[in-house]
């Protein structure tokens, strides 16, 4: 029985990908284990394995298809006295449903987010745009601001020669150095505490997290090293340092590599915390991070990072830590979130307007300190608020938020605010289990049909 | 500890000693005078002394230069008296009066000097370790010559960040210089009951980490170990440690009863290894200095003791608008 090659997931987030080259032909034998194409991803080039041995039947994708999607069937491989004719019976498949394809209402995240409705503050007119993804946007970022000083380096763990290990410090190595970006040992509670001193000294540190679950291990540098020093130190010793790094679920990673810090951090006086959806804010908070004196949480998600967005053509791009995006305005219910929080409100927003109900959407972007006016403003307005995040419920950046609205808009609100956030579980492995555990669009909408009493 | 040495004929200058001397005296009677103020209820919080420690800081700091930076522990009055911060600055922040050194916000343990390039004072155990790594990070970086002497005890020698900082600071050759200030109590906990190797300089031999251990009681050992230790940092052969065995009088806190030594344990150190006799004898035996110069020295750094005290307990307390300074630049 002939065999299917079938297109492979080379990481947890991988849907699709390039089928660069193929290293076999039509009629070559191959052994398990033997190299038979390079497959490219977002992140990187990959050789793809042989498991079985037989023959090459058929190539059924050629080489250079670009968006080949996980578990399509891109060759036949044909058994031990098996000849040709046995493709026929292979060739057709359907392409085999990934277990963690998401629900036909949620967008892929590998696609653009439609950008007809964003305002773009602070923008000259006649701007053009560039659709840039998050990763090439962090990078930029990082990249400019390392060219306009020379104090400002990166460290972390496969930041330098490996490229990132989500590649997002891409072409940084070749650009400035080993001086410059530095790979570190796995030594996350060491690096982060020279990497303060460092900053103490007088230089401007990038310490990137592989995940911030990792940034766990150096929690006392962060806040206690980093945070605090200016303080108690009556003003003399500022720390100008930047962490970033993924943050909260990516994808079938468990419950170790799943968490959100956003609350976390956001409860530390001496931070700033930022946590960006587009490219065009992770490119504008980044740069604006790297120049801040103090230091600044930069919490980025795996799963966006792939996604492109309008990033403006200007030589100095950047965005204000603590301000609010209003990202469209809306007149029955307010719509606040962070983050890849944003995607869900952002496509509850869609489909209430498509049932007449007009949600206003902001993107809080930055934690600490949270631009509070323009939430209460639009509370102020709308009446209602439904807040969206994917981290824990309880001391939830939802829960502050309803706090504050309550203090300062009670009279206001028609309804109680509702807080949609990932449930009070550790991250579980099983796809169906992990996609019960996070926020969905229908807990966001069916939250809006609560407050709007629909 | 080792029988008590006789003072020794070296090359030392009279002067030099005279120098060693005053720092050591000014450091143990400004403890004396936080522990009687402490006492009184004039300083808060805990407060730790470095009675007993004073050649440890002095004579490392004779082998220091413009531009090098400091930082320490908890313990961390006499390092900053030692580079020539401010005696009044210094007992105001104890007293958390706005005259101090943090504007009385950081408190005994939390005190620093951009100008003297003392970076704290930390309150975490060990906190300090990667973190003096990463001011020798940022020299080198920077393509200087000065050197990051990083402090910390023997209780701090346990905990897994220093041997994290060691493998880096090796690693990337950074000039730094680990003085570990062994006082032989980590807390309560002596050295025989926390570490599995008494010999503490030699925990960095696993990262190729050049070392050597130093009798801490005497100021000429430490300074000469030092030295040796500046000079291989400066010329970019990378980190280099100092095991200083040396032993802290008081408690370890102001707090504690003491219970887990005995009294003629310290006694015997007092009487026979006590640092600063052994300069006086020096000092004497040499005729560096007669007795009358000898009194004429306690009684100048008693007065400025004493003004640092009327200062720190006159110095007005911050004003309650400080509560929200300082939180980000």
């Amino acid at each position: 029985m002939a065999i299917q090659i079938l297109m492979p997931a080379l990481s947890p987030t991988m849907e699709e990908g390039t089928l660069a080259k193929w290293l076999v032909k039509e009629g070559d034998t191959v052994q398990s284990g033997d190299i038979m194409a390079e497959i490219e991803t977002d992140k990187a080039t990959m050789e793809f394995e042989a498991v079985d041995e037989g023959v090459i039947g058929k190539i059924l994708v050629a080489e250079g298809t670009e968006g080949v999607a996980v578990n399509t069937a891109i060759a036949v491989l044909l058994e031990d006295g098996e000849d040709a004719s046995a493709t026929a019976d292979a060739t057709p498949a359907p392409t085999e449903q990934a277990p963690v394809e998401e629900t036909p209402t949620v967008s892929t995240p590998a696609q653009a987010i439609a950008s007809v409705d964003i305002p773009m503050e602070d923008i000259p007119e006649g701007t053009t745009f560039t659709s840039t993804t998050v990763r090439e946007a962090l990078r930029d970022a990082m990249a400019e601001e390392m060219r306009a000083n020379e104090k400002v380096f990166l460290m972390g763990e496969e930041v330098a020669q490996y490229q990132g290990a989500y590649k997002v410090s891409q072409g940084l190595l070749d650009e400035f150095g080993d001086k410059r970006v530095i790979d570190t040992p796995i030594t996350e509670h060491g690096f982060t505490g020279l990497a303060v001193g460092a900053a103490f000294g007088g230089l401007n540190p990038i310490v990137e997290f592989m995940t911030f679950n990792f940034a766990m291990q150096a929690m006392d540098h962060i806040i206690n090293s980093a945070a605090k020093t200016l303080y108690m130190s009556g003003g003399q010793m500022g720390c100008p340092i930047v962490f970033r790094g993924t943050n909260g679920a990516a994808s079938r990673v468990g419950a170790q590599h799943s968490q959100c810090y956003a609350a976390w951090y956001a409860q530390i006086p001496g931070l700033k915390v930022v946590m960006p959806y587009s490219a065009a804010d992770a490119k504008g908070l980044l740069k604006s991070a790297i120049r801040d004196p103090n230091p600044v949480i930069f919490l980025e998600n795996e799963m966006i990072y792939g996604t492109s967005f309008d990033v403006p053509d200007l030589e100095d791009f950047t965005v204000p830590i603590g301000k609010a995006k209003i990202w469209r305005a809306g007149d029955d219910v307010t719509l606040v979130s962070f983050g890849i929080g944003m995607k869900y409100a952002l496509e509850a927003a869609d489909r209430l307007a498509d049932e007449g109900i007009s949600a206003e959407v902001i993107d809080l972007r930055s934690l600490r300190p949270i631009d509070y006016d323009t939430l209460i403003n639009s509370v102020k307005k709308t009446n209602r608020c439904v807040t969206i995040e994917e981290g824990f419920p309880v001391a939830s950046i939802g829960n502050h938020l309803s706090a504050t609205i309550m203090e300062r808009a009670f009279d206001y609100l028609d309804a109680p605010v509702i807080n949609c956030t990932g449930k009070d579980v550790p991250m579980p492995y099983a796809a169906n289990l992990e996609k019960l555990a996070l926020v969905t669009t229908d807990e966001v909408m069916a939250a809006v049909k609560q407050v709007t009493y629909r | 500890m080792a029988a008590k040495k006789p003072a020794q004929k070296t090359n030392t200058s009279g002067e030099e000693l005279i120098e060693h001397y005053k720092k050591m005296l000014m450091i143990r009677r400004f403890e004396e005078k936080a522990g009687q103020l402490y006492g009184m209820g004039v300083i808060g919080g805990f407060c730790h002394l470095y009675i007993g420690q004073e050649a440890v800081v002095v004579g490392l700091e004779a082998s220091a230069k413009e531009g090098d930076s400091r930082l320490t522990s908890y313990r961390d009055h006499a390092h900053m008296l030692a580079c020539g911060m401010d005696p009044k600055g210094v007992m105001a922040e104890l007293t958390g009066r706005s005259g101090g050194y943090s504007r009385g916000k950081g408190g005994s343990m939390h005190m620093f000097s951009a100008e003297k390039r003392f970076y704290g004072g930390h309150g975490i155990v060990a906190a300090q370790v990667p973190i003096g790594t990463g001011l020798a990070f940022a020299e080198k970086y920077n393509g200087t010559d000065n050197v990051s002497f990083t402090y910390f005890g023997d209780g701090a020698a346990n905990q897994g960040q220093v041997y994290e900082a060691f493998n880096m600071a090796s690693l990337w050759k950074l000039p730094v210089v680990f003085v570990i200030e062994n006082n032989q109590y980590a807390m309560g906990t002596s050295l025989q009951r926390a570490s599995s190797s008494p010999e503490l300089h030699t925990r960095g031999h696993a990262f190729m980490i050049e070392s050597e251990a130093v009798d801490g009681m005497d100021v000429l050992a430490v300074k000469e170990a030092g030295e040796r230790a500046v000079a291989h940092c400066r010329a970019g052969n990378g980190p280099y440690i100092l095991g200083v065995k040396t032993y802290r009088y008081r408690g370890h806190s102001m707090s504690d009863p003491a219970k887990y030594r005995t009294r003629e344990e310290v006694q015997k150190v007092k009487t026979e290894r006590d640092p600063i006799d052994h300069v006086r004898e020096m000092l004497e035996q040499g005729k560096h200095a007669t007795t009358e110069e000898l009194k004429a020295i306690d009684k100048d750094i008693k007065k400025v003791v004493s003004e640092a005290a009327d200062f720190a307990q006159t110095s007005p307390e911050p004003s309650l608008d400080e509560l929200y300074t300082d939180i980000l630049r």
